[in-house]
């Protein structure tokens, strides 16, 4: 752990990373505004005691919006990279470890899913089932699996005819055993990074969707969502578009660097 | 088996897949599409006419398949929103599609390859030092965000570049680029930032090489090594980048034309899923996705014209 944090990538996306989740905790705690307060008398407040960050084109805290935009794009950044790295280990253990039919059929579809740029798959998604939130998060997860299961597919095929993975076979262990006991450990360290790339991608896919009104739906809020319209009384209020920007790229810059420090610890 | 053959082969798996995908993301829908578009007072017999001409009375598969006939010969379908073809409706924004894509291709390529040169050449400089330490915030900043800052300072304080509309290059080329600067600005600063990083790791090995060496001692000049002997050699990895960024720069293209309301695919997509103009979106993402597996193709042959040796690699 200690050679992670002399790596400066990695050490400042922690601090960054550490302090907006303390913003997130004690301004959770303290924070007594509702986020979905209307006050249309006090539209575009400056920065008071009452209202830290100010107030939005309707008179909405938008500390406290913040507050639950950080909490929304952290829970969807969580769990899409938790539920995808799962699937990825899974299929990439199919695929990578067993070959055959299962890995081409499996590779072929992860290929296809990669021949939709960006967040087009999610679009696709939600333009037959819906928005909401539960189907953004269905659909940034599919969009996610296809990166995992390459990542996991590679470590398992490389690993599994080296000697230590023959060794435990021929003391009896069985494939499950030499799958996750054995050959999953070494691993771990490629999926990490990939797993915290891929949360600041939730984010930003998510922050992105909700600019295009079709992610997170009102009355919660989410960075995409401030931005839009924000961005509609820039003019009024410059404030309510640089806030929440900050805040969306220290969130994904935190991570990026995080996963930038892993990843070049582990090439030494 | 040939190299290229293979390639071809995967190729066309892949569209095939494509294909597929769409076309039953968008029929595995509970609920009969024909009440969908008339309504829910409709009577019986318009809903049996509508049914006939959405084939609806076939197996799914033979849907599939016509749908796939009609989609060869491009008929999509009719729009439920605009009452044209989806193919005309389409080929009405392409245009600003396509030329965004490419002035931002052009403007990544113009900051990126000096921008990696110089961070590769100077990278002991504490200033260079500084500016590498930016390149990681440009690339988590989303597409959109940079679109808003740019918004903020060019157009608000600055009042040099529009923040919003599209004029057609035939009608007037300078308002055309002027209002395609700012969108592609806000694409090519994140994707530049990825380019001239990966440039400047490969110059840093090519540099190291014994050809570098061998230029040097024959007196050629440190410039001139630089720009026609190690660019030539780094140019590969260059390429596959900016193969994985166009697509990014595709997928990025879907925000930031709503951004600056450019009547683009991107903004057609947005309208298209909140009408619920299925046909519509069905035939924008077949298009795109399309497109996106050419250009990987395209790259992998051009990938292999320039390197020979990836060819043998992947015997």
């Amino acid at each position: 752990m200690k050679k992670y944090f002399s790596n400066p990538s990695f050490l400042t996306g922690t601090i960054i990373f550490a302090s907006l989740l303390l913003f997130l905790l004690s301004g959770s705690i303290f924070n007594r505004c509702d986020y979905d307060a209307i006050d249309t008398l006090n539209k575009f407040a400056a920065s008071s005691k009452e209202h830290i960050f100010g107030t939005d084109y309707l008179g909405r805290d938008v500390f406290a919006r913040i507050l639950m935009a950080l909490r929304i794009s952290y829970s969807v950044g969580f769990i899409v990279m938790i539920s995808g790295l799962i699937t990825g280990i899974i299929l990439g253990a199919l695929s990578g470890y067993f070959g055959g039919i299962p890995d081409s059929i499996i590779t072929k579809i992860v290929n296809t899913q990669m021949s939709f740029p960006g967040i087009l798959l999610s679009l696709m998604l939600i333009a037959v089932f819906g928005n909401g939130t539960f189907i953004t998060i269905t659909a940034l997860y599919i969009m996610t699996i296809p990166k995992f299961t390459r990542i996991a597919r590679g470590g398992f095929i490389k690993y599994k005819n080296s000697l230590f993975v023959t060794a435990a076979k021929s003391r009896g262990a069985g494939p499950l055993r030499l799958l996750f006991v054995h050959i999953l450990p070494n691993i771990v360290p490629d999926l990490t990074v990939t797993a915290t790339l891929n949360f600041s991608l939730s984010i930003l896919s998510e922050s992105g969707l909700s600019y295009l009104g079709l992610g997170i739906q009102p009355p919660l809020s989410s960075f995409g969502r401030m931005l839009n319209e924000g961005q509609r009384f820039i003019l009024q209020s410059p404030s309510n578009v640089l806030i929440p920007a900050v805040f969306l790229i220290l969130s994904v810059l935190s991570l990026n660097l995080i996963g930038d420090g892993i990843s070049s610890v582990n090439q030494k | 088996m040939n190299y290229f053959i293979r390639k071809i082969i995967d190729f066309l798996i892949t569209i095939f897949l494509v294909t597929l995908l769409t076309f039953f993301t968008f029929n595995i829908l509970p609920g009969n599409p024909a009440t969908a578009v008339l309504g829910p007072d409709a009577d019986e017999a318009q809903i049996k006419i509508l049914e006939k001409e959405f084939n609806l009375d076939k197996p799914l598969y033979a849907r599939y398949l016509s749908w796939l006939f009609n989609a060869a010969h491009g008929d999509l379908g009719t729009s439920y929103r605009f009452h044209q073809k989806v193919n005309s409706v389409i080929a009405d924004s392409i245009g600003v599609t396509l030329s965004l894509s490419i002035f931002t291709i052009l403007l990544t390529v113009i900051i990126s390859i000096p921008l990696g040169i110089i961070m590769a050449v100077y990278n002991k400089n504490p200033a260079i030092k500084a500016l590498e330490l930016t390149d990681q915030i440009w690339i988590s900043t989303p597409s959109f965000c940079t679109a808003l800052l740019l918004i903020f300072i060019f157009t608000l304080k600055l009042k040099l570049f529009p923040s919003m509309g599209f004029v057609k290059w035939s009608s007037d080329p300078g308002r055309c680029i002027k209002c395609l600067f700012l969108p592609s600005l806000s694409l090519a600063l994140g994707s530049s930032a990825i380019l001239a990083r990966y440039l400047k790791t490969d110059f840093l090995e090519q540099k190291n090489k014994n050809y570098v060496k061998t230029a040097r001692s024959k007196g050629l000049s440190s410039f001139y090594v630089s720009t026609h002997h190690i660019l030539r050699n780094s140019i590969i990895s260059v390429v596959t980048t900016l193969g994985l960024i166009l697509t990014e720069i595709l997928g990025g293209s879907i925000i930031i034309e709503n951004v600056f309301a450019l009547p683009g695919i991107g903004k057609l997509i947005a309208i298209s899923i909140s009408s619920r103009d299925f046909p519509l979106i069905q035939g924008l993402v077949l298009y795109l996705a399309l497109f996106t597996t050419s250009c990987n193709f395209l790259i992998d042959i051009i990938y292999s014209l320039i390197d020979p040796r990836i060819k043998r690699r992947h015997v």
